[in-house]
């Protein structure tokens, strides 16, 4: 495989003779992209179809293209069967505020490991990490036992009242996740790239740990923030098994749990790709209004593992 | 980059503030079983999917509620597809609705595992006596649950087809034998109209293949448990009839008369000419009547030696052991078993009346009707799902074994496999005594 | 809460100001790691040792009987349950094939995309689209897009000139495997795209030129620049792709529920499907902990394999 380095470098090639070097690679780029994009584009194109027609369509470019009968009809028919908004709002409060709290939370406990100077950070590092290795599905049943024992501070009017049992709450579908050790081991590899003088300087004139913390390292993390923000927000936004189990309200639920509305006794293929548009194309406006953030905060997570 | 990086916190903390003020808006937790308030009850139903049958629930409850002032129940609706894990769940934290509908065979697992309270219906407008038997669900000398409605599993095809092809229509007198059948999608397949003459609705999943595809099974002779008492599935479930009828069935998808998993939609696919014979459930017939008009043809289930048999056993209304209001859930219960209720639900559902005096008042189900072959294939071929608190572990057990000898695994070895498995689980739970 | 730790550091140490002040540095630690720690205990340590816990009784999702201690007889049962081997055999298939194609695909793509014309930004982000769209969306988009007279076989079809006629992709136990794994790759390559991108940011430039001066072509330069560059991406690429390929059940979950003929069954979907649908709870935390037990093994095999040799 190896080729032995020619000892002559290559004259810089002309300009028309570089754009012709370059076509394998466009094209190579193109024809990918084209493999990316099919199956999503595909999906937004049959939602506006009718079931006879995406079916017709298949044997065709028509599959992907916006021609023939298209209505809103599929998305009439699921706001008729499916309280979209509705879910659309829980998903998004969900959402938001867990990955507002994991950002605290997880960046906190990120900083004290890797500034401070304390026994067994070493050990509740790789405790914390080791946590990754377990699925949520494995454990999910004894964690609906267990949350609906957990107790709760209510606020009546001026009194306090403890409550027992967390189903059927936005906490249940929301504090299980705060805490993330992939979201700490992040902010760890980012706040190891921050140089420790500055830490030290800040010492020198009278810095407080917190203040560090606020003043000189969050603020220079905002790629690892957004990296944890976003890693947050898509399985917060994906998460499926979870509500299915703990919200029995339906006002509660959340974008996800809307698909089995869809598989009951008559199939409709349109409906199911308008709903599925419906909860992808917020995510995707999202990404692709932020993608710079998105990709290149992505990108400094996998920096100096 | 870092402006990026700053709108991007910005946006958060504004959906933030918007989603703390909807917080704020949105109701807090509903508490079922234990409320606050103990006249309020809750009613779980699987239809959130189904605006036809949900309408009808609906209906019942705003009829109880302006009937009388002292309860009040209140709907929560799921999907069906995650309706029994839902209830699993809310089981193991006793957290459980008094009111709720259950899966008809998976009632006996319910009432045993302590889900379910035994009922107590006297005094209502329909009589439990009237009710068809596979409507009823007991335990153990108990009843449980009741539903308004049963479902007929049947077969449609369009009589211009069957004529052309020279094939005979079967009667509910003198059904298809297993021959007969073979025949007639040979003949199908050979007129070349048909890439899959037949459709059976392979392409669902979970309990829609034992209540298919094991009435078949018990119409070759097999079962999928010795019901005798309920202790072994080994003969029943791996005999020589039991082969027989994986033998057949893997055979349909060989000889090409059926797909080995089906569309998605199997009614629409048999609507637009797809296939010849459709094995579906009666809840497709105004539909399809509606389509076909005259030429639709409801043929009884073929006799595969020991008679023609269907699944019995529809949804059912139950109230739940935690239930800490079972004098109003009772209340409840009684007052949806007027007459007018078991006509509201058959008609939305396109289902099978529960009883004679509601099925009078639907047109098709009167005698002489369209559709009297169901009620009346219900009344004589209908077999209850094995009434034990095994079924649901029997259930995902035959559903695999059934998918896997569609899809060529050993008639033989797969079946004895499965007894294995139903025969080691019930050792396991003694038996499900207690 | 910190503050008062302080004040209580402060007044209880006068006398040393060195051991003061590391006191006070380990009480703030302590505050600041609290709130993750204790949100970890809570959602995750604990049930986690109530699963298993659970592995060792008879204990069922329903049941009139209280569950009580039954010893090592759930995992007699594991290892005698064929299907439970097929799982395992099936876990190990998936992330033996995804964890070298997807980190490799994803390196190519990233060393694609990584030039200097214009449009890297259009594509790169054009490959990352599937990465935020939702595994049961994708798993059932292409559920659609694999029947047998589907868009893929169509696809294939017009591809070929009508010679290839593509399989029943997720009804054939020979394909049905294979077909998810290529929607994984297809939807998590992107991820790793932009991680391996990342990487090669860091090399640089002047040790390209270096190369390109003293003669290097391209693929010397490869070899000896950018892959020694690349070292800790590898590490963290590696181990993120394996720990999820172990994982894997949503796309079987929704795709195949294991099948055809246990084709393409796996060790987390066996302890759903024996927890929820067959209600054998203990089973189910058998099958856990052994799995549980594996992903340590393997994590840790490929923490030594690729540990940093100082």
């Amino acid at each position: 495989m190896a080729t032995t380095p020619s000892p002559h470098p290559a004259p810089a090639p002309s300009r028309p003779r570089r754009t012709l070097r370059r076509l394998p690679g466009h094209l190579l780029r193109s024809v990918l992209a084209l493999a990316f994009a099919f199956p999503i584009v595909f999906m937004l194109i049959s939602s506006f179809k009718p079931d006879q027609q995406i079916f017709a369509d298949l044997g065709s470019i028509r599959a992907f293209l916006p021609v023939g009968d298209l209505s809103l009809n599929n998305y009439t028919a699921v706001f008729d069967r499916v309280p979209a908004a509705r879910f659309l709002i829980n998903s998004i409060v969900i959402s938001a505020v867990t990955v507002v709290l994991g950002i605290v939370v997880n960046s906190l406990a990120a900083f004290a490991l890797s500034r401070m100077r304390w026994p067994g950070r070493k050990a509740l590092l790789m405790l914390i990490i080791a946590t990754l290795i377990v699925p949520f599905e494995t454990f999910a049943l004894p964690l609906v036992w267990w949350v609906n024992k957990l107790p709760w501070l209510e606020l009546h009017g001026f009194q306090l009242a403890l409550t027992e049992g967390w189903l059927d709450t936005y906490r249940v579908q929301i504090l299980p996740f705060v805490a993330n050790a992939f979201s700490i081991f992040l902010f760890h590899q980012y706040f190891q790239s921050i140089p420790k003088e500055l830490d030290e300087a800040a010492r020198i004139d009278g810095a407080s740990w917190f203040g560090i913390y606020r003043r000189i390292i969050m603020p220079l993390s905002g790629p690892a923030v957004a990296t944890v923000a976003i890693l947050t927000f898509l399985p917060m936004w994906n998460s499926y098994l979870w509500p299915l189990m703990v919200v029995q309200d339906e006002n509660l639920r959340p974008v996800m749990v809307g698909i089995q509305y869809f598989f009951q006794l008559n199939v409709s293929w349109g409906q199911i790709m308008a709903y599925s548009s419906l909860i992808t194309v917020p995510v995707l406006a999202l990404f692709l209004a932020f993608q710079r953030s998105f990709i290149n905060s992505i990108a400094s997570s996998g920096v100096k593992g | 980059m870092r402006s990026n990086a700053r709108r991007l916190a910005g946006t958060s903390v504004a959906i933030l503030t918007a989603a703390a003020v909807l917080a704020g808006c949105a109701s807090g937790s509903t508490g079922s079983g234990s409320g606050a308030d103990a006249d309020t009850l809750t009613l779980w139903t699987h239809n959130a999917g189904n605006a036809d049958e949900y309408k009808v629930v609906q209906k019942v409850v705003d009829d109880f509620n302006a009937s009388q002032s002292k309860y009040k129940v209140k709907i929560q609706a799921f999907p069906q597809g995650s309706y029994n894990d839902a209830v699993v769940a809310a089981a193991a934290a006793k957290k459980l609705p008094c009111i709720l509908d259950a899966d008809g065979p998976n009632v006996p697992n319910w009432a045993w595992g302590g889900y379910l309270a035994p009922l107590d219906l006297s005094g209502s407008e329909t009589a439990v006596a009237d009710q068809l038997p596979s409507t009823v669900g007991t335990y153990n000398d108990k009843l449980y649950s009741f539903g308004h409605y049963d479902v007929a599993l049947t077969m449609f095809a369009r009589k211009s087809v069957l004529q052309e092809h020279n094939i005979r229509i079967p009667t509910l007198d003198k059904p298809w034998t297993k021959d007969e059948f073979d025949a007639a999608l040979a003949t199908l397949k050979a007129g070349g109209k048909f890439e899959q003459p037949l459709e059976m609705g392979t392409g669902g999943s979970g309990e829609w293949w034992p209540y298919a595809y094991s009435p078949q099974l018990q119409s070759f002779g097999g079962d999928l448990i010795d019901r005798s008492d309920y202790k072994s599935a080994k003969d029943a479930l791996d005999g020589p009839e039991a082969v027989a009828w994986a033998t057949w069935f893997r055979s349909l998808v060989t000889k090409g008369y059926m797909a080995q998993k089906g569309g998605a939609s199997p009614n629409d696919d048999f609507l637009n000419g797809k296939s010849a014979i459709e094995w579906d459930g009666s809840w497709d017939a105004a539909k399809n009547a509606a389509k076909l008009g005259d030429d639709l043809a409801i043929l009884p289930p073929v006799d595969l030696g020991k008679g023609p048999k269907i699944g019995g056993a529809s949804w059912q209304w139950g109230m739940s052991n935690t239930c800490s209001n079972k004098a109003g859930a009772q209340e409840y219960l009684k007052f949806s078993r007027k007459t007018q209720y078991f006509v509201d639900f058959a008609k939305a559902t396109g289902t099978i009346p529960a009883t004679a005096g509601a099925a009078a008042q639907i047109p098709g189900y009167q005698p002489g009707g369209p559709y009297e072959i169901f009620s009346q294939s219900a009344r004589k071929f209908a077999v209850v799902r094995p009434v034990t608190p095994a079924y649901p572990f029997i259930s995902s057990v035959y559903e695999k074994t059934a998918k896997d000898i569609l899809a060529g695994a050993d008639p033989q070895k797969t079946l004895s496999q499965a007894a294995d498995q139903i025969d080691s689980n019930l050792k396991t739970n003694n038996y499900y005594a207690g | 809460m910190t503050t008062t730790h302080l004040q209580r550091a402060r007044t209880r140490h006068p006398r040393n100001p060195q051991a003061a002040v590391r006191r006070r540095e380990r009480l703030t630690a302590a505050g600041m790691v609290s709130p993750a720690v204790l949100l970890l205990l809570v959602f995750f340590v604990i049930p986690v040792v109530l699963a298993f816990a659970l592995a060792f009784t008879n204990a069922r999702l329903i049941s009139p009987t209280p569950a009580h201690f039954v010893g090592l007889q759930n995992f007699k049962l594991l290892f005698q349950d064929p299907v439970f081997f097929r799982s395992l055999l099936n876990t190990f298939i998936f992330a033996a094939v995804v964890v070298p194609l997807q980190a490799g695909l994803a390196l190519a793509l990233a060393l694609l995309v990584n030039t200097k014309v214009g449009g890297t930004n259009f594509f790169r982000t054009v490959y990352f689209i599937p990465v935020v769209t939702s595994m049961v969306v994708v798993s059932i988009v292409w559920t659609f897009l694999y029947q047998k007279t589907g868009l893929i076989n169509h696809l294939i079809n017009t591809l070929t000139f009508g010679h290839v006629h593509g399989p029943d992709w997720l009804n054939d136990p020979s394909t049905a495997l294979p077909a998810i794994i290529f929607m994984s790759v297809w939807q998590g390559v992107g991820f790793h795209m932009v991680i391996w991108l990342s990487g090669l940011q860091t090399i640089p430039a002047d040790l390209h030129e270096a190369a390109a001066i003293d003669g290097a072509d391209r693929w010397a330069q490869f070899r000896y620049v950018t892959w020694p560059g690349l070292r800790a991406t590898r590490t963290f690429v590696l181990i993120t792709i394996t720990i999820d390929a172990l994982r894997l059940f949503t796309q079987v979950n929704v795709m195949t529920q294991g099948g055809p003929l246990d084709s393409t069954t796996t060790v987390v979907y066996q302890a759903v499907h024996a927890g929820y649908q067959q209600q054998q709870t203990a089973y189910a935390s058998a099958i856990s902990l052994v799995f549980f037990v594996i992903v340590l093994a393997v994590s840790l095999i490929q923490r030594f394999l690729t540990r940093e040799k100082d």
